[in-house]
């Protein structure tokens, strides 16, 4: 037994970049393990891709320490939020962080991602660093957005990571947009544009997909389906809440969202199909935790047995655990271990973010226009200064 | 009619995309740093300036900087797409969005033959999607490109209104600066020929609380190339306002290259006796108001303004210390107008340069009525031009 697990425990490459830990006994293998996803997916008029995913002992690491750290970010913010260090809106991810993590390990960074409001993971899965995304959160200068976009308004642009934005379904155009300069500029890349079930209903969200399907654009809307619309069940927000069959001659695929290995092959196949054959749906079947925001109790609108329940069944990041400890990747005690490491390193980015001042009054009106204020006069030839009005 | 632009000329033709020269930079930040410390920047939008570097005033040249040749006439609509065109060749990142502009050539023609020429993936035609063609177009400027989006007309941006708003203006400063959106938002507004009530809209007043957005308004084919140049090089969004009736004005313009300043008015006809300040077509009343005015002996200072926001108090306000007499004539709605908001600016800057109150002539605050007496009267004519000249001058 014991002489069956040492071998297991070959250690290959290096361990990822993500895992910032030091060597450690538990597995980095970079050898191949097919698991099967927890559900098959249900498909409309496309064929599905196989239940069976290829992954990596160390890859399956990766994706429970990521996962771990995005939500120990979110619970850290919930604290945060409540010790009023956080204003406004903060839209919290915990529960749907197989989404986040899935879909990276689908896809590279030239890939596009745009998603609404609930944006923290999926800025660090994209690379995003827990210091600025704290910064950001409490407005101060060492935020992603120099503390002036806050929780909703997340950017990174160097990783391809189009934000962040508050207005429901505004997004999925903006999506389109970017598939289409992806096509434009002939990139093998696809542009993966996140909306919830609420924005499902919004009319932009189809003129969109109609027109990324006339001209073949390498899009793929994806569903996060929490099943609530801030307050508002599904069932009571669409007449169909069959969000994958809704792009009618669009292709679609329903994807057990809280399963990541699941996330993962159905962005893969996404990818390929967008950048060949133009835009397909995903629906994620996914859960959130938290109220549809820090304002919302989230319990008006839906039992605390519910809550509880998919927490106990399906939690991504359970799953994963049990998946590790079942393929004796980890002893229950590394994996407790890392979960330490990672709540400390969460303490210390927020230790740091709340270092970083205000953003000083100046910084009101930079950035409205790229060139000073939209006050200044420039000559014909748009180089010279010739004039500052009043 | 088209006279003296007072700004000019031949940019070099071989005009790298700007970076922005770092004297300016630090100029900016150094003035935005004076905002902070003056502190009275937060009443006015435009923040208070300490410094004015005076600029050698612009004067009325009539003439254009010479040109080499005569130059050539065209049609308002033609300047519009002889600048696409121009634009279109020297940058591979400028594409066209709108409905009926590739195959069809364009309702007004200003895009006609440009897709033959670039090909269906510069010269895209939408579906009659406002919302989500204008919001793919923000996306790809997010991602590089330069598009300019077209409204058939003006008033089916309102559809578009969120993506304007939130996207369009606000990404840049959301995002710290990372994101710029240098879209160019253009089409035909204005009061036409008993167009009905939801084709005749004046949208000027709708988007000018936008922060982030700058709006020019084009009046004649020598400025509407200008600014379209101007506006396609602008690293942000513009919203360019063309008009209805306009689009069939010839006028000779140079040969040669040629880019206007977004920011500049322009002194159509210099004069003594008061300032009259307007932009897109209600200057062709108030020149013609103007002869009415010369023939009874006054001398009107007519400034276009052009540029809708920000305004050119520079040039605004030169020719209000002279005249000390101001007359807003525009076809914007008298409600929230950009009248309005030049009133306030001026009343902010040049009080004390005032010998009478400012008066605002708009357009009535109806739906423009179909019948042609009724719409008339919607806007303003030159005769209320000239009844207020002479009430102001008294």
């Amino acid at each position: 037994m014991a002489a069956a697990a040492l071998l297991r425990r070959i250690p290959a490459a290096r361990a990822p970049a993500t895992a910032l830990m030091a060597a450690r006994t538990i597995s980095d293998s970079t050898a191949p393990l097919t698991i099967e996803t927890s559900v098959p997916f249900t498909s409309h008029i496309v064929d599905p891709p196989s239940r069976d995913v290829t992954t990596t002992p160390a890859e399956l690491l990766t994706f429970f320490r990521d996962m771990s750290l995005m939500r120990r970010m979110e619970i850290a913010a919930d604290s945060l939020y409540k010790a009023k260090l956080i204003r406004g809106f903060c839209h919290l991810y915990d529960g749907q962080e197989a989404v986040a993590v899935g879909m990276e390990a689908a896809i590279t960074r030239s890939d596009s991602i745009i998603t609404a409001y609930r944006d923290h993971c999926i800025y660090l899965a994209r690379g995003g660093d827990l210091v600025s995304a704290f910064a950001e959160l409490m407005g101060r200068q060492a935020g992603c957005s120099r503390g002036k976009g806050g929780s909703m308004h997340f950017y990174k642009k160097d990783a391809n990571f189009y934000g962040g934005h508050g207005i429901v379904g505004a997004q999925v155009p903006l999506g389109c947009g970017l598939a289409f300069a992806q096509k434009y500029r002939k990139e093998e890349s696809a542009t993966f544009a996140l909306y919830g079930d609420g924005a499902a209903n919004q009319g932009q969200l189809f003129e969109a997909l109609n027109i990324s399907a006339l001209w073949k654009l390498p899009a793929i809307l994806v569903c996060e389906n929490n099943h609530y619309g801030m307050g508002t069940a599904e069932w009571r927000a669409a007449k169909s809440p069959a969000y994958y069959k809704r792009g009618d001659y669009v292709p679609g695929l329903k994807v057990d969202g809280m399963d990541v290995l699941a996330v993962k092959q159905a962005c893969k196949f996404a990818k390929e199909h967008a950048v060949a054959n133009g835009p397909i749906v995903l629906e994620m079947d996914t859960y959130r935790y938290h109220g549809h925001s820090m304002s919302d109790p989230g319990s008006t609108y839906r039992t605390r047995d519910e809550i509880s329940g998919v927490r106990q069944e399906r939690d991504p990041i359970e799953r994963v655990r049990k998946l590790i400890l079942a393929h004796d990747l980890a002893t229950p005690a590394e994996l407790k271990d890392m979960e330490k490491e990672i709540r400390k390193e969460v303490d210390d980015a927020i230790a740091k973010a709340k270092e970083s001042p205000m953003p000083d009054t100046s910084e009101l009106f930079t950035n409205v226009f790229v060139k000073g204020f939209g006050v200044d006069s420039f000559g014909a030839d748009r180089k010279e200064l010739r004039a500052t009005l009043p | 009619m088209a006279a003296a632009s007072s700004l000019h000329v031949a940019a070099p033709v071989a005009t790298p995309r700007v970076g922005s020269s770092a004297g300016n930079r630090s100029a900016s930040a150094a003035r935005v740093v004076r905002v902070a410390a003056a502190g009275s920047g937060a009443a006015r939008a435009g923040g208070r300036l300490v410094a004015r570097a005076a600029v050698a005033a612009k004067e009325n040249s009539p003439a254009r900087a010479a040109s080499k040749s005569d130059g050539h006439e065209v049609l308002l609509f033609e300047a519009l797409r002889e600048a696409l065109i121009e634009e279109m060749k020297v940058d591979p990142t400028v594409c066209v969005f709108g409905e009926d502009v590739g195959h069809y050539g364009g309702s007004y023609k200003v895009t006609k033959g440009l897709a033959e020429m670039f090909g269906d993936l510069r010269v895209l035609d939408t579906p009659i999607a406002e919302n989500s063609f204008t919001g793919m177009g923000v996306g790809a400027a997010m991602k590089g490109l330069r598009p300019v989006i077209e409204g058939m007309n003006m008033g089916f941006l309102l559809l578009a209104y969120n993506q304007i708003s939130n996207n369009c203006g606000m990404l840049h400063y959301t995002s710290g600066g990372q994101f710029k959106i240098p879209v160019v938002i253009r089409g035909p507004g204005g009061v036409g020929r008993q167009l009905g009530a939801e084709h005749s809209q004046r949208l000027e007043s709708y988007f000018q609380s936008i922060p982030g957005l700058q709006m020019v308004a084009c009046s004649t084919p020598y400025n509407a190339k200008g600014l379209m140049k101007a506006a396609i090089r602008s690293e942000n969004p513009v919203v360019l306002f063309e008009h209805v009736l306009l689009y069939n004005l010839k006028e000779k313009i140079p040969d040669e290259e040629y880019v206007l300043c977004l920011e500049e008015a322009e002194m159509v006809r210099p004069g003594e006796h008061v300032t009259i300040l307007t932009y897109s077509r209600m200057r062709y009343h108030v020149m013609q108001a103007a002869k009415t005015l010369v023939n009874k002996g006054y001398d009107p200072e007519v400034i276009d303004i052009r540029s809708l926001k920000p305004f050119d108090l520079h040039t605004i306000g030169n020719s209000i210390k002279k005249t000390h007499r101001v007359l807003i004539v525009e076809e914007c709605m008298r409600t929230g107008g950009i009248g309005a908001s030049l009133r306030s600016a001026i009343i902010d800057n040049f009080w004390d340069y005032l010998d009478a109150p400012i008066m605002c002539l708009s357009s009535q605050d109806v739906p423009t009525p179909y019948a042609a007496p009724l719409e008339d009267a919607t806007v303003v004519q030159p005769a209320q031009i000239v009844a207020a000249v002479e009430q102001i001058c008294r």
